[in-house]
């Protein structure tokens, strides 16, 4: 059986599922629910400084966006950060640790872009004796607006100086959790590891309008006839974490620095997915809103099941395996080809990749074969794009594939080579690194 | 209280008036937003749909299922009027199990095709509920065009010619227009007094005006309208009833099955309809079992439809046949009728023969059965009539008994056209009647306009 048992910065949990610092994990409520369920830790949601709490609009704080049977693909929120009261949540963040021993709980935190601020609340976060903490650098609404959150995130100077100061006095691992609301996300991780950071969790929410309603002219979600952008998250985010997980992942100035991923984590796959890029453990916060705290089991069974399956005997055997394969375009083998088979038994007939082909790539998928219908892969036209696969609604139907060496490809009339050769040397390169000889 | 099942013989009053309600509710209930949602999901936008080309009137389905799911319902009964003004009854009478729903790729792929008939019910209920009317009248152009039947081949050319611009009149036998749509579906197909509401919608468009009770032959001639407007149309359907060719066949209690199908959707009181005890049903078609279904709802204790040939060959689809069975009726094979056999000149039983195919040739074994039925229904297809075409004019041209048309619906008269089941060619269908009808129209059309 494969032990999925994690060990992040010294942060031990019976598996390396992490409920984010969001809603589901604001009060004690809550996180003994999750940890009943399964959940290996919590990130609880962020705390701010000592005073009157802040306020939340009185809603709607969610917007979405939706796939087919409604099913939810991506979800924004304007919610800020915890607004109750600070000794409440630091009384219970000490109780549930206390009862629940075995589990994470890792206390997000932002204050004020102040030392000061940062010396008054570290130390009562350590007397909870809670087991790290998340430094909240993301959250793109409202609180940015008051020089916090993303505000910070997006200055990496601002970074690394608030970074020194938490690892200058607390001894809890410090975790900082990044925006994707920047360009390269290298930068700020770079700064997180120069002020001494433990590691770097990522991505925070986008920033986002994810409707407009057209009654009134008003974007969603939509707070009496106004709206601003809210936090993007859940499976539409994905893709997009999982390139910003790998970017550090990768970056020899970050190579090695811990990550912990988050990103419309929904199943124990794309939590495999992250962790194969690099992440040391995973966040989910959206598939939780949406299912409930019960998805975990899925998760957790999952992982294992399929790490059996492969002979991953635990964690640190996947971690990281596929970030070696994340590299520049121009490394890319040119000289890999590949092209698209349709499985006629497989295939409903539905036309899709023949209208996708046809109306808006390669002209190379046939929809009538002696007068019947009938879709096939025009081998002498088909450049290997993989559009057809990505629109056919039956999965494996239609696959690509490679053409060994020496084999003919149709479309140039030449032989596939056995030799790797990409964008750096090749011939219609102005900048070629090596000139063709 | 209701009679019950037990009482022998024709009798009314069977069930309950919550049974009767019951049984002759909605079929297939319309879908709720929710539902349509859901469904219009399921369409992959088929690239040169299969649905779409099975569908005889031609409807993009593909898009108006995509207009549903964008929330834009009107968009979508658009365009399947665009195609079928009658799309709202099609949506409730076409065997889309054989049509659309049959080639629906994801039948194909799961068994379970898009359900593209509820689906066109859903828009076009909408848009019918808001009467909304979306194809304005063309500048009069001052020719009128005599249409012979009030159903569907009939309405459809009336509204095509009418948007064209030309003044249509139609002449409608029956006191009611729609056709076989008001007289010849079953009535759990139609609820609510559609067909009624269907007609009401079409002709909104004005420029058409019905004219109920003339029969063509009895109170006009083919000849009249020839001489009195710019063109004709003949949709007048099929108004004969094959005999059973069996002995007795006159007894009391042998009923035509078209007539019971019509008399029901026509009652105002299920319980005034009388129908047997025990009810065999001749035929294997779609009137067979929506005659023999509806005497099951009516309070039948015992159904059985004979038909002298194998399930394979019934015309009646599979849908139907399950239709049948879940109601209660027993559908039986090779058994030709042979003997309506009467007590006191009423029904009392029927001698049925065992038939056997011997190449192609269908043939009685000579063994017999005989059920106990004290009503029988003849369903064995219907006939056209020509005898009402042979006024003053020169004779029209007939093919198999029907009326001779050419790939317009022109027939061998000048300026006379014909569509529906009354042509050769014709399927039975409401849709088919309603594809030639419309066609038709456009090729009178473009003829008016000439000359």
């Amino acid at each position: 059986m494969a032990d999925i048992r994690n060990n992040f910065v010294g942060i031990k949990s019976p598996n390396p599922f992490w409920l984010a610092s969001a809603p589901p994990t604001d009060k004690a409520y809550n996180v003994i629910r999750a940890f009943k369920a399964g959940w290996g830790g919590v990130v609880w949601k962020t705390l701010g400084e000592e005073g009157p709490p802040v306020v939340n609009v009185n809603g709607p704080r969610y917007g979405a966006i939706w796939g087919a049977d409604r099913r939810l693909l991506g979800l924004n929120n304007i919610e800020l950060i915890t607004d109750r009261d600070l000794q409440v949540n630091l009384r219970e963040i000490k109780q549930v640790k206390k009862d629940w021993p075995d589990r994470a709980i890792v206390v997000s935190l932002m204050v004020p872009c102040v030392e000061e601020a940062w010396k008054a609340i570290l130390p009562v976060v350590e007397e909870t004796e809670a087991d790290g903490i998340e430094l909240n650098f993301g959250c793109p609404h409202g609180m940015s607006e008051r020089g916090m959150g993303a505000a910070v995130g997006q200055v990496p100077e601002y970074i690394e100086m608030v970074v020194r100061w938490c690892k200058q006095n607390t001894r809890m691992p410090v975790i900082t959790k990044l925006t994707p609301n920047i360009t390269d996300v290298r930068k700020p991780a770079r700064a997180a590891l120069a002020g001494g950071t433990d590691a770097v969790s990522l991505i925070n929410t986008i920033n986002s309008i994810t409707g407009v309603d057209l009654d009134r002219f008003a974007p969603q979600p939509t707070i009496d006839g106004k709206g601003s952008h809210g936090g993007y998250c859940g499976p539409a985010v994905k893709p997009i974490a999982m390139n910003m997980v790998a970017e550090i992942a990768r970056d020899p100035e970050t190579h090695g620095l811990p990550i912990s991923g988050i990103g419309g984590i929904t199943t124990w796959r794309d939590a495999a997915e992250f962790m194969a890029l690099g992440a040391g453990n995973v966040q989910v916060c959206t598939a939780a809103m949406t299912y409930g705290f019960k998805i975990v089991q899925e998760m957790i069974a999952g992982l294992e099941n399929w790490m059996d399956e492969k002979g991953h005997a635990s964690l640190d055997d996947i971690v990281g395996r596929a970030t070696p394969n994340v590299t520049d375009w121009q490394y890319l083998n040119l000289n890999y080809v590949a092209k698209a088979r349709i499985d006629q038994d497989a295939c409903i007939k539905c036309g899709r990749c023949h209208i996708a082909c046809e109306d808006t790539s390669h002209q190379a998928i046939t929809s009538m074969v002696d007068g019947v219908r009938h879709f096939e892969v025009i081998e002498a036209e088909c450049v290997g794009c993989n559009l057809c696969v990505n629109v056919c609604p039956v999965e494996n139907c239609i696959t690509m594939e490679p053409l060994a060496a020496g084999v003919m490809d149709q479309r140039t009339g030449k032989p596939v080579s056995p030799i790797y050769a990409n964008w750096t040397t090749h011939p219609n390169n102005p900048m070629a690194k090596v000139a063709a000889e | 209280m209701p009679e019950g099942q037990f009482r022998d013989g024709i009798a009314g009053g069977r069930l309950s008036a919550d049974q009767y309600a019951d049984n002759f509710s909605d079929l297939h209930p319309p879908l709720d937003h929710h539902e349509a949602l859901v469904e219009s999901d399921r369409c992959y936008f088929c690239y040169d749909a299969p649905c779409m080309n099975a569908c005889p009137t031609s409807i993009d389905i593909p898009l108006f299922i995509r207009q549903i799911s964008t929330g834009n319902p009107i968009g979508s009964a658009k365009t399947i009027f665009d195609q079928n003004i009658l799309g709202g009854m099609c949506a409730r009478v076409c065997p889309t199990e054989t049509l659309c729903e049959e080639v629906c790729v994801r039948e194909v792929a799961e068994g379970k095709p898009v359900q593209i008939g509820r689906l066109q019910r859903y828009a076009t209920d909408i848009a019918m509920a808001e009467n909304k009317q979306f194809y304005p009248r063309a500048t009069p152009t001052g020719k009128t065009v005599a249409v012979v039947g009030a159903g569907p081949a009939g309405l459809a050319a009336a509204h095509r010619l009418a948007r064209h611009g030309h003044d249509v009149t139609i002449l409608e036998a029956r006191p009611k227009a729609g056709g076989l749509n008001e007289y010849g579906i079953a009535a759990y197909k139609s609820v609510d007094n559609f067909a009624q509401a269907e007609v009401e919608y079409v002709t909104a468009i004005g420029g058409i005006d019905i004219q109920n009770g003339k029969a063509l032959g009895r109170d006009y001639q083919l000849s009249d309208l020839i001489r009195n407007y710019d063109a004709v149309f003949l949709g007048m359907g099929l108004g004969g009833v094959n005999a059973l060719r069996a002995d007795g066949e006159d007894a009391d209690g042998v009923t035509n099955a078209v007539e019971f199908i019509a008399e029901l959707r026509q009652a105002s009181d299920l319980a005034s309809l009388p129908v047997g005890r025990r009810v065999v049903v001749i035929g294997g078609g779609m009137t067979a079992i929506d005659a023999a279904v509806q005497s099951k709802l009516l309070g039948a204790e015992e159904v059985t439809i004979c038909y002298r040939r194998g399930q394979e060959h019934m015309n009646a689809s599979e849908f139907e046949q399950d239709l049948a069975a879940a109601n209660g009726v027993t559908i039986r094979h090779w058994l030709q009728p042979k003997r309506v056999i009467a007590e006191g000149g009423k029904v009392s039983g029927i001698e049925l023969e065992y038939t056997a195919l011997t190449g192609d040739k269908l043939a009685g074994t000579g063994e017999t059965l005989t059920l106990t039925a004290d009503q029988v229904f003849k369903a064995i297809g219907q006939s056209f009539v020509p005898a009402a075409l042979n006024g003053s004019s020169a004779a029209i041209e007939l093919e198999a008994g029907r009326i001779k048309v050419d790939a317009e619906g022109r027939t061998s008269l000048a300026n006379v056209w014909a569509g529906g089941d009354c042509i050769f060619g014709g399927d039975d269908l409401t849709v088919s009647a309603v594809a030639q009808g419309r066609d038709a129209a456009e090729s009178m059309h473009r003829s008016l306009m000439q000359g």
